[in-house]
């Protein structure tokens, strides 16, 4: 394992306090328990939205804390939930008597704190509501799995909810649109490398130097096969055929387009997956209105990249139009 | 004999050394099929729990014991795990009340309610490769031995015994619930980390009750006498 880190132990806590060196003007980080709050908080009135899951997918969710996105962050230890208590913390600390959204990928770990948070979120009097998220159609059948995961589809409710928060939306309405971006998304990933989680110190599965892994979640978990390697172009048509089917997306759609890099892949090949994913839509007459490129959603140094299809309506686009200013998304402020 | 109090400090105390023993291997099972962080996470939440065995009043109930392995785990260990045996711990703590002894069909009752706890959470059946493929086999092990007449120790022991071979038996199983469940068959041949890990605390419980406890023997309990 050759890492920029001091002791396994420190990784999360020693990040966060670089979240807090480099964005004190955006975010208030607190420890023990820890959670990151946007500036200001709790914003009277306003319905807060908070997120959280295990550490190493940064800049989610640290980084999309602030004005027009989210008002609590809760990172967990690298690849794990957190624990109810900083989840309960960071939803008193942010509540503004509009009540809180709590977003939660489906993962076990994640779905069980959560609930866990809400509950006694709940009893404290706070209104809690939670969109649980699952955009991820490698997961081919529920029944016999824990589900659909939530992956990068969780940036794109993050950033659509928290407009709608920040128009002073009521809880009902922000925890609709929320649902809304999630059941109109799609996502399925691809690796071509395995990431080491600092405290284990090996890599989390192994893969051949000629093979690649279809459908992983983002902890580089599988989902459907693995294959050898082939071109870009190829690799896209197998991530995008499943997502088309699925929701399906029809000739006429408008869509957000969202390719998203697993944290060790350059920004050249995200484009160059881009270019075709945008092709294969255009080819269907899925019209690409909106766009994102980027490191959004990651696995520590894994090589890869997963894309995401939002189905867009007037009330989505507008909503992903208006303002943001976070660490890692910010527009039109 | 009944076990009191004291079994179920040692029983904690041993769970935590198994679990340090054994970290790197439940990392490994977890790395094979989820994502690796099994065996940290519970010797983060044992080790929290032993630091906090000290604060237990004198005169402390099982029940007292038990609920506070319950809260520690829960609020230190995260993932699918603390949630899940956090709960099992709470239901156990339910179960046995203000019990100040307990006797072998309170010790069956404890069991019961920790694993109709694990099922409430997780929301798994036998044959799912989760942890209650080890938990069921010891309950239901556990009704049997009592049936037979077996005392607290022997009950305990006929649970370990039937939670290790309820985990090796998830190796050839499809996993359908946790993180194992996206790998589909591939999932085949693997050990199932958290009911490995059940294993162990439940073979520490019973090495608690037959006073074998830190010895490393980890076999089936001498008679109780």
């Amino acid at each position: 394992m050759k890492k920029l880190i001091n002791d396994p132990k420190n990784v999360v806590d020693e990040a966060a306090r670089g979240i807090e060196a480099a964005h004190g003007d955006l975010v208030d980080v607190f420890y023990d328990p820890i959670y990151i709050v946007r500036k200001g908080a709790p914003v009277q009135g306003k319905v807060a939205l908070v997120s959280g899951g295990g550490s190493g997918h940064e800049p989610l969710h640290g980084g999309f804390v602030g004005f027009g996105m989210l008002d609590a962050a809760v990172p967990g230890p690298v690849f794990t939930s957190p624990t109810p208590d900083p989840i309960v913390a960071a939803t008193k600390a942010v509540d503004g008597g509009a009540g809180v959204l709590h977003i939660v990928k489906n993962y076990t770990g994640d779905v069980l704190n959560f609930e866990t948070a809400a509950d006694l979120a709940s009893a404290d009097d706070i209104e809690v509501r939670s969109v649980i998220i699952n955009d991820d159609v490698a997961v081919k059948d529920s029944l016999y799995t824990a589900g659909r995961r939530g992956v990068a589809g969780t940036v794109l409710v993050e950033k659509i909810a928290g407009a709608s928060a920040e128009r002073l939306d009521d809880l009902e309405t922000v925890t609709r649109i929320a649902q809304k971006v999630n059941d109109q998304t799609r996502s399925m990933g691809v690796a071509l490398t395995p990431c080491v989680v600092p405290h284990a110190g090996e890599p989390s599965f192994t893969l051949a130097d000629d093979e690649i892994e279809i459908g992983i979640g983002i902890h580089g978990e599988p989902g459907r096969e693995r294959i050898k390697l082939e071109p870009a172009d190829a690799i896209v048509d197998r991530l995008l055929g499943p997502i088309l089917e699925d929701l399906p997306f029809a000739s006429g759609d408008k869509v957000l387009l969202f390719v998203n890099g697993m944290g060790g892949t350059p920004q050249i090949e995200l484009y160059i997956v881009f270019r075709r994913a945008a092709e294969v839509l255009k080819e269907k007459g899925v019209e690409v209105t909106r766009s994102l490129v980027g490191n959004f959603v990651t696995s520590l140094e894994m090589q890869g990249a997963s894309i995401t299809v939002l189905k867009l309506d007037d009330e989505l686009t507008e909503l992903w139009d208006a303002p943001v200013q976070t660490a890692a998304l910010r527009w039109g402020r | 004999m009944s076990l009191g109090i004291d079994w179920v400090t040692e029983w904690i105390r041993e769970s935590a050394r198994v679990i340090a023993d054994h970290r790197v291997e439940l990392i490994t099972l977890d790395r094979e099929i989820g994502d690796g962080d099994h065996g940290e996470n519970l010797d983060r939440g044992f080790s929290a729990v032993i630091q906090k065995l000290g604060d237990l009043p004198e005169g402390a109930l099982p029940g007292d014991a038990l609920k506070l392995v319950a809260t520690t785990l829960i609020s230190t260990v995260g993932g699918a795990s603390g949630p899940l045996v956090g709960t099992a711990y709470l239901k156990a703590a339910g179960a046995v009340g203000k019990a100040e002894q307990l006797d072998g069909a309170a010790v069956v009752a404890l069991l019961t309610a920790a694993r109709d706890g694990v099922v409430l959470r997780g929301k798994a059946e036998v044959g799912d490769k989760t942890m209650i493929d080890a938990w069921t086999p010891a309950v239901d092990a556990a009704a049997a031995a009592l049936a037979d007449g077996a005392d607290e120790a022997g009950i305990l022991a006929a649970a370990a015994d039937a939670a290790e071979q309820g985990a090796k038996a998830t190796e050839p199983l499809v996993a359908r619930k946790g993180r194992a469940s996206y790998l589909g068959e591939r999932a085949i041949g693997h050990r199932d980390p958290g009911s490995q890990s059940s294993a162990l605390i439940l073979r520490a419980a019973s090495d608690a009750a037959a006073g074998t406890s830190g010895t490393g023997s980890g076999s089936s309990a001498p008679d109780a006498s």
